[in-house]
């Protein structure tokens, strides 16, 4: 069966390979090859998760070394692969998703003719994202961990013709190499404590190291999680890169990508366990995010940057969860399975949308659109009762556990973050309801384009509609499935699981929770729903209009880190050309200086020669009487 | 007759051939006084030779000798050409050897 698991990455490899080297030849029918090897994928890993489920749960994980990757003396880093149900969970949910959104390109994707370039790229992300979550030790993850950095960088520029994409693709790179230099630092921390990269080893003596230490290499483990998940304060890629394509916007937040920080720090649990003052931060992080993110979303009108906003909200309230220690593992683990397939549905309709709408994206210029997409209105209904935490689906089971996590955190850290996770869960269902009301109630407010073309809304063809379906199935059984079949005692031998004890009753959370969720829907309503949406945004609020510029993230990165780094250079530079420059030009024009002036004693004359040997043949003979005499 | 009295000779005669050296600027008259100076060494030699009563110094004053003709060869040689060349044996008018 172990031989099974480099299969898994080696498809969309595969995949990759040949729709990028194979040329134009593969136009017509590169698509579905790279749809085939990602749903080979998913069998394969279908295969191994009926395997797994009959095992005894202490022998479930897999390991299959390929061979050596780099032997240097004692130092040896292996291509090696461990599937354990943590890696299980993020296996299937990459590769069942992917596969969804590889389906939906399809149709998507029709007129692009660049198509098969896409796919290939498409495979290269879920191939990294497989090697990312199937590592079995920190170095190989890390390769993982930079080839979605790169398939990234090359879907989300993939319209690079317009130079917003290539701009996006720019900084949502840069951003994630800053969260990059974190990974490779703690992993040099490990070695020096540990002397090794295996998860096995380094986890099981990280009790062994001194708590600094540990709390250091869980810090940047964080600043590599926050680049990757788009946490403060490595955000603001995010809203960016909905730039790419839609289905990319899809697999980058639902399956691929942004949970990466997630697996990361679920991953490295045994060092955070171990240091409580990273966990503490793990949590600020988190909370800081989940509202951050949900305020941006309330005031976009983008209806991807206001999903992106979601998705940032919600990723805080996994990184949050993961930070509360074992009480939390297992409920960021389910939130961010819930999540992958609500948002997937959420984003492949948003597409669709804009599919029917010739790619208009303003929200203020849908209206009433349940009418044109049935479908997809269903579809991104079911996502948005997902989203909001609705009774019964699947968000609701996973964010009330980790409202509860929260509270159960203890003492009044508790209390704020639970505090913290309800108001975001109102606002989560204020901003969702505002996407749903502007796009398919009320009126229709599209009007004819600079060149007299009306969008006629349709629905999208069968190729996209059924990947939406499926997903939204997803999405409304997803969580009962979780909350019914034993998902904490899955995860539990690999994360480790303890009950917390809140505060307050489970009920009451509960209750709590889809209070503020009625109230968010009515705040909601209240503004979007009773009269006409204005077309042209009003000017709003201090706060709306700092929401619309992301919470003024690039100016604040623009006049922290652009015009202080370049202050920084200049001063340099000026210290370079007055100090060491100065040094250096003095030296060498004084020694020119003498040598001008001792030039001249070579006038050419032969008797001035003469005197100098003569006069110094008289010191030499001088010198010598003298030594003599003394 | 005191032999100090020949090494003074010698000194003075040394000290003639070095000024003329330093000063004149016809060639040969400067090789003149260079076979001066050589010359005052070897009556410094021959003198210290017969106050120390051994042979070394009269051996090195033929040695001296043997040079100073080869010498005399070689530097003639260059002082002809030179003058053949620039129609003038002055030395200042060699002074090329300069930036």
């Amino acid at each position: 069966m172990e031989n099974l698991i480099a299969l898994l990455i080696g498809a969309p490899l595969l995949g990759a390979a040949v729709l990028l080297l194979g040329g134009r030849r593969l136009d017509r029918t590169g698509h579905w090859l790279g749809t085939l090897l990602a749903a080979a994928s998913f069998v394969i890993a279908l295969v191994l998760f009926v395997d797994m489920l009959g095992k005894g749960a202490e022998d479930r994980a897999l390991h299959q070394t390929l061979f050596t990757w780099i032997p240097v003396g004692t130092f040896q880093a292996d291509m090696a692969f461990q599937l354990d149900q943590l890696s299980m969970t993020f296996v299937l949910l990459i590769t069942g998703v992917g596969t969804l959104i590889h389906v939906y390109s399809i149709g998507y994707m029709e007129h692009d003719e660049r198509r098969r370039r896409f796919f290939g790229y498409l495979n290269l992300f879920v191939a990294a994202m497989l090697l990312l979550v199937l590592a079995d030790n920190y170095l190989l993850l890390y390769f993982g961990w930079e080839g979605v950095g790169l398939a990234s960088y090359l879907l989300i520029g993939f319209w690079q013709h317009k130079p917003s994409a290539a701009t996006a693709a720019k900084k949502a790179f840069i951003v994630n190499r800053v969260g990059d230099m974190g990974l490779s630092i703690a992993i040099m921390l490990m070695f020096t404590t540990f002397g090794t990269f295996a998860f096995g080893r380094v986890l099981e003596a990280s009790d062994q190291a001194s708590e600094g230490k540990l709390t250091a290499i869980g810090l940047m483990l964080l600043l590599a999680a926050c680049g990757k998940s788009a946490q403060v304060p490595l955000q603001s890629w995010l809203g960016d890169a909905m730039e790419g394509p839609t289905p990319v916007s899809a697999l980058i937040h639902a399956a691929t990508m942004v949970t990466a920080g997630v697996y990361l720090i679920v991953r490295s649990a045994d060092i955070f366990n171990a240091a409580p003052d990273a966990q503490l931060v793990v949590t600020v992080v988190g909370a800081v995010t989940l509202l951050f993110g949900a305020i941006v979303g309330c005031a976009k009108d983008d209806i991807k940057k206001a999903l992106a906003g979601s998705t940032m909200s919600q990723i805080g309230y996994m990184i949050l969860a993961a930070g509360l220690g074992p009480i939390g593992y297992v409920f960021a683990i389910m939130h961010l399975v819930t999540h992958g397939f609500f948002k997937a549905g959420l984003f492949l309709g948003a597409g669709s949308v804009m599919h029917g709408m010739n790619d208009e994206v303003d929200m203020r210029k849908y209206g009433g659109l349940r009418k044109y997409m049935p479908v997809t209105f269903v579809t991104f209904g079911l996502g948005y009762l997902a989203i909001i935490g609705f009774p019964g689906l699947s968000g609701f089971f996973s964010k009330d556990k980790i409202i509860e996590a929260a509270f159960a955190k203890g003492g009044t850290e508790g209390w704020i973050l639970g505090a913290v996770t309800l108001l975001g869960a109102a606002i989560t269902a204020y901003y969702m309801t505002r996407v749903m009301l502007m796009t398919f109630f009320g009126e229709k407010r599209w009007q004819p384009d600079a060149e007299g073309h009306e969008p006629h809304p349709h629905e999208s063809p069968k190729s996209m509609v059924i990947p939406m379906i499926l997903l939204a199935v997803g999405s409304v059984g997803g969580g009962a499935v979780f909350e019914f079949s034993g998902f904490v005692e899955w995860l539990e031998p690999v994360t480790g699981f303890e009950h917390g004890h809140a505060p307050i009753s489970a009920a009451a959370v509960t209750a709590a929770t889809v209070a503020v969720m009625v109230i968010g829907v009515g705040l909601a309503y209240l503004q979007y729903g009773r009269g006409p949406v204005p077309v042209v945004a009003p000017r709003g609020s201090l706060l709306t209009r700092a929401a619309r510029r992301d919470l003024l993230q690039d100016d604040f990165n623009h006049a922290v880190f652009v015009t202080g780094g370049t202050h920084l250079t200049r001063s340099l530079v000026y210290v370079d050309h007055s100090l060491v420059d100065g040094v250096v030009n003095g030296t060498a024009a004084a020694v020119g200086g003498l040598s001008g002036r001792l030039r001249k004693l070579q006038n050419g004359y032969a008797r001035t020669y003469a005197v100098s040997m003569f006069g110094g043949t008289a010191v030499l003979i001088a010198a010598t009487l003298l030594m003599r005499a003394v | 007759m005191n032999p100090v009295n020949y090494l003074y000779l010698a000194a003075l005669l040394f000290t003639i051939g070095a000024a003329g050296v330093l000063i004149r600027r016809n060639a040969i008259v400067v090789f003149m006084c260079v076979e001066l100076m050589l010359n005052a060494c070897n009556l410094a030699f021959v003198t210290f030779s017969r106050m120390h009563g051994n042979l070394d110094g009269q051996i090195i004053a033929f040695f001296t000798m043997v040079v100073a003709a080869a010498e005399v060869v070689v530097g003639l040689a260059i002082i002809v050409s030179v003058f053949r060349a620039r129609h003038s044996a002055s030395v200042d008018d060699a002074s090329l050897m300069k930036l």
